[in-house]
């Protein structure tokens, strides 16, 4: 059962960060429905749960009810696209844990390895948008090097090539997540490749 | 003890397997007495003693013997990055502090581990800076903030945990790095995230309970001294963040901090002087209170973090005896400062160490600075300006010797930086708060000519009283070196990529001694002495913002210059 002291304590730590209300909302919302259900924070559709096979993918900053994003969404050689994944049937939105942020970035489908083209759907590929260094945010697109940096200590990423280290410190790939398409909205099909977070 | 117990103890003794390990004596405790005035052969404080000098009188090892150094022991701390903490040394007892929260407590004359803490760090906290520079000492414990944001109470000769006690929220991107500054039984730490758009501040616990005495925020809110100085309620977020050491007077009671940028970096949101960013503040250790300031340079564009406080030398200035406070800037001057009882803090004197081509002179009353608004980045153009976005000197400590009255820095010239148009960016919790694209900021770094310059890093030595540059050792690549200097007439410095470790002579800038060390150095050298033979020790170990500028380097000369990474504690002594 879920211990309602943490409702307290979303509810505070909201106040204090100034969380936009709707966010509140939702987080509140959320919480309800886990009381409701009787769930536990480690339960599979949790906020803190891993994204899993089944999950759609939404903005990062979106706000309110969670809307899926589809392929259109993710512009071709476009920037990347940072997004957390959501359980549709409970709505619960995966991102009270940032180990869960993920990128997202479209190529030409023959542009990307064949390992990566198995992952991919319509040339969108999904990796853990956290460096395998120090756990910092994977998000700058260096177009001329196909690598996405980070901002803390510039590891960089070959997307096009299952995220293999191409320099910097970081000491392995970023976890891959493999995408499927349903009704024009893409969809998780499994976990991701590996563990996400930092290695410190 | 009975007699049975003893009996059996013996037997015990005589049985069990004989495992030796040598101990250093009882733990002293370590006292305000102590701090005021601390003796030649320990390192109680971050820089040596509570000016900041970053001196040790010890003369056993001199410019004499120096080239005889070898090494006495080292130790693999078994982490990788920044290695920037001096060995704090009390009585035998040495306490090093590395990345990723760890603590080692180890014994001075033999590198024997005595114990080891290390803090588990939440894995959804990012590193933006993973290092930690050292610890404060006091009574019978060992004090360390941590990178998420904590204050940890350790018992000295156990390294049992007393208290911990959360400073920062870490999901903000509060972190900190620095060595808390310790007195009158109170324990000072401040927070980074010039970056992340902290409100920067100085909090202190008392040494006892943990519990928190006071805390004085480094940006003037509304209402306060200097809160006309931002718009709207910019100061929320506006920076200043502390992560270096502050220096204290006990005399007068008052500790010494160095305040970072303000954020975000373009300036076109916080019209103002942005007081109390790229500043040194006066504060009351009883009450945090602010007594006195001065701003280096006034609403910042540049990145220059002011962050290093100020030393604090008695000497003559311009022909004056003054209490004064020296501090070599981010900006690429100079300052020399008169501080008074009361805590004010008047002008005396700048002068330009490097090159800096965004000031068109100094106020010689007040010491502000004019500036060539061309040379001010932010929203619609790009700009280059000199020095770096990493300034004439960054953190790493300037150093003064009182035997040769000569203030030495660790300065880099001839690097410029590019910034390109800012983009617009509203504060988000957790995330970068910085108003550039990041990969415009990583990949800001210029030569000032165009073209590699013939030298980058200098050590300078300037005497105060004349305000003259006395000498310079310049080298062909950036330099990230910490200073120390000794009673024996050496200054010793890492900071280059090709992993040595020297020493000069104090006097002449003269290289008497130089070894390579198994990573780079850019920690804080010390010295200390057991058993009556003295030792100078370091650590080594890559990382952080060192190998950022040399990323930018291996960019400009399209080349790379790998430096390997790993920590190691090194500890020299004279052979025989």
């Amino acid at each position: 059962m879920t211990d309602c002291s943490d409702c307290k304590h979303a509810l505070l730590a909201s106040q204090r960060d100034n969380v936009p209300e709707s966010a509140t909302r939702r987080k509140l919302l959320q919480l309800s429905a886990g009381l409701a259900a009787g769930i536990t924070a480690l339960s599979p559709d949790s906020a803190f749960a891993r994204p899993a096979s089944g999950d759609r993918l939404v903005l990062e900053d979106a706000e309110g009810t969670p809307t899926p994003l589809r392929v259109q969404d993710i512009p071709l050689a476009g920037k990347p696209v940072l997004a957390f994944p959501f359980t549709p049937t409970t709505k619960t939105v995966k991102d009270d844990s940032r180990l869960n942020k993920i990128v997202l970035m479209r190529f030409a489908e023959s542009d990307l390895d064949a390992e990566t083209r198995k992952r991919a759907v319509k040339g969108v590929v999904a990796y853990s948008a956290i460096c395998t260094h120090q756990a910092c945010d994977v998000k700058t697109w260096v177009a001329k090097d196909k690598a996405l940096v980070c901002f803390c200590h510039s590891s960089q990423f070959l997307l096009l090539e299952q995220a293999k280290v191409n320099g910097g410190p970081a000491p392995r790939a970023l976890p891959a997540l493999p995408l499927a398409e349903e009704g024009g909205q893409l969809v998780i099909t499994g976990p991701f490749t590996g563990k996400p977070g930092g290695s410190a | 003890m009975t007699n049975l117990r003893l009996s059996l103890f013996c037997a015990a003794l005589l049985t069990a397997p004989v495992v030796t390990i040598a101990q250093p004596a009882e733990y002293t405790p370590v006292t305000d007495a102590r701090l005021k005035n601390p003796e030649p052969g320990n390192w109680l404080h971050y820089r040596g003693n509570y000016q900041g000098w970053g001196y040790s009188p010890l003369t056993k090892i001199n410019t004499g013997n120096v080239g005889k150094l070898q090494l006495a022991w080292s130790f693999a701390t078994g982490q990788v990055e920044g290695h920037q903490s001096p060995p704090f040394v009390n009585n035998g007892y040495m306490f090093v502090t590395t990345p990723g929260a760890q603590l080692i407590a180890l014994d001075a004359k033999t590198g024997t581990e005595l114990w080891r803490y290390k803090k588990e760090i939440p894995a959804e906290f990012l590193q933006l800076h993973p290092t930690n520079r050292g610890v404060a000492l006091y009574g019978d414990r060992v004090y360390m903030a941590t990178v998420d944001a904590n204050l940890v109470a350790l018992d000295a000769k156990t390294g049992k945990v007393l208290w911990t006690t959360q400073v920062g929220d870490y999901k903000a991107l509060q972190y900190i790095t620095l060595a808390p500054l310790v007195a009158k039984g109170k324990v000072m730490v401040g927070s980074s995230g010039g970056e992340t758009g902290v409100r920067g501040f100085v909090a202190a616990y008392d040494a006892d309970s943990g519990k928190e005495a006071w805390r004085t925020y480094t940006t003037a809110a509304p209402g306060e001294p200097g809160g006309d100085t931002w718009p709207g309620d910019t100061h929320k977020n506006g920076g200043g963040s502390i992560w270096i050491t502050g220096t204290y007077d006990p005399d007068t009671n008052l500790s010494f901090w160095g305040t970072g940028n303000p954020a975000p970096w373009p300036t076109e949101g916080r019209k103002g002087d942005n007081l109390y960013t790229t500043s040194v503040v006066a504060m009351d250790v009883d009450t945090g209170k602010i007594k006195g300031h001065h701003q280096y340079h006034h609403n910042d564009a540049w990145d220059w973090d002011e962050v290093s406080a100020p030393l604090l030398i008695d000497t003559e200035i311009k022909g004056k005896k003054v209490k004064a406070a020296v501090h070599a800037g981010r900006n690429g001057y100079l300052w020399m400062l008169e501080r008074t009882a009361e805590g004010k803090i008047n002008f005396i004197d700048a002068k330009a160490y490097v090159h800096n081509d965004v000031f068109t002179g100094i106020d010689a009353k007040t010491g502000r600075p004019s500036y060539n608004d061309s040379k001010r980045p932010g929203m619609g153009k790009a700009v280059n300006f000199c020095p770096s976005l990493w300034g004439g000197k960054d953190w790493p400590p300037e150093a003064y010797n009182p035997k040769t009255g000569l203030f030495y820095i660790p300065a880099n010239d001839n690097l410029c930086s590019e910034l390109p148009a800012a983009e617009d960016i509203k504060y988000k919790k957790g995330d970068l708060y910085i108003g550039y694209p990041i990969e415009g900021v990583l990949g800001s770094l210029r030569f000032r000519d165009g073209k590699r310059p013939t030298t980058i890093g200098e050590i300078q030595a300037w005497d105060l009283k004349t305000g003259k540059k006395a000498w310079g050792h310049k080298f062909d690549r950036p330099i990230w070196a910490p200073l120390f200097t000794t009673g024996g007439g050496l200054l010793f410095a890492g900071g280059t990529n090709d992993r040595m470790f020297r020493a000069f002579d104090a006097k002449s800038g003269k290289v008497l001694w130089q070894t390579p060390t198994p990573s780079g150095v850019t920690a804080v050298p010390m010295s200390f002495e057991v058993g009556g033979e003295q030792y100078i020790a370091v650590q080594s170990g890559w990382g952080v913002d060192a190998q950022r500028m040399q990323d930018g380097m291996n960019t400009l000369l399209k080349n790379k210059t790998p430096v390997p990474q790993g920590g190691v504690v090194m500890v020299y002594k004279v052979g025989k």
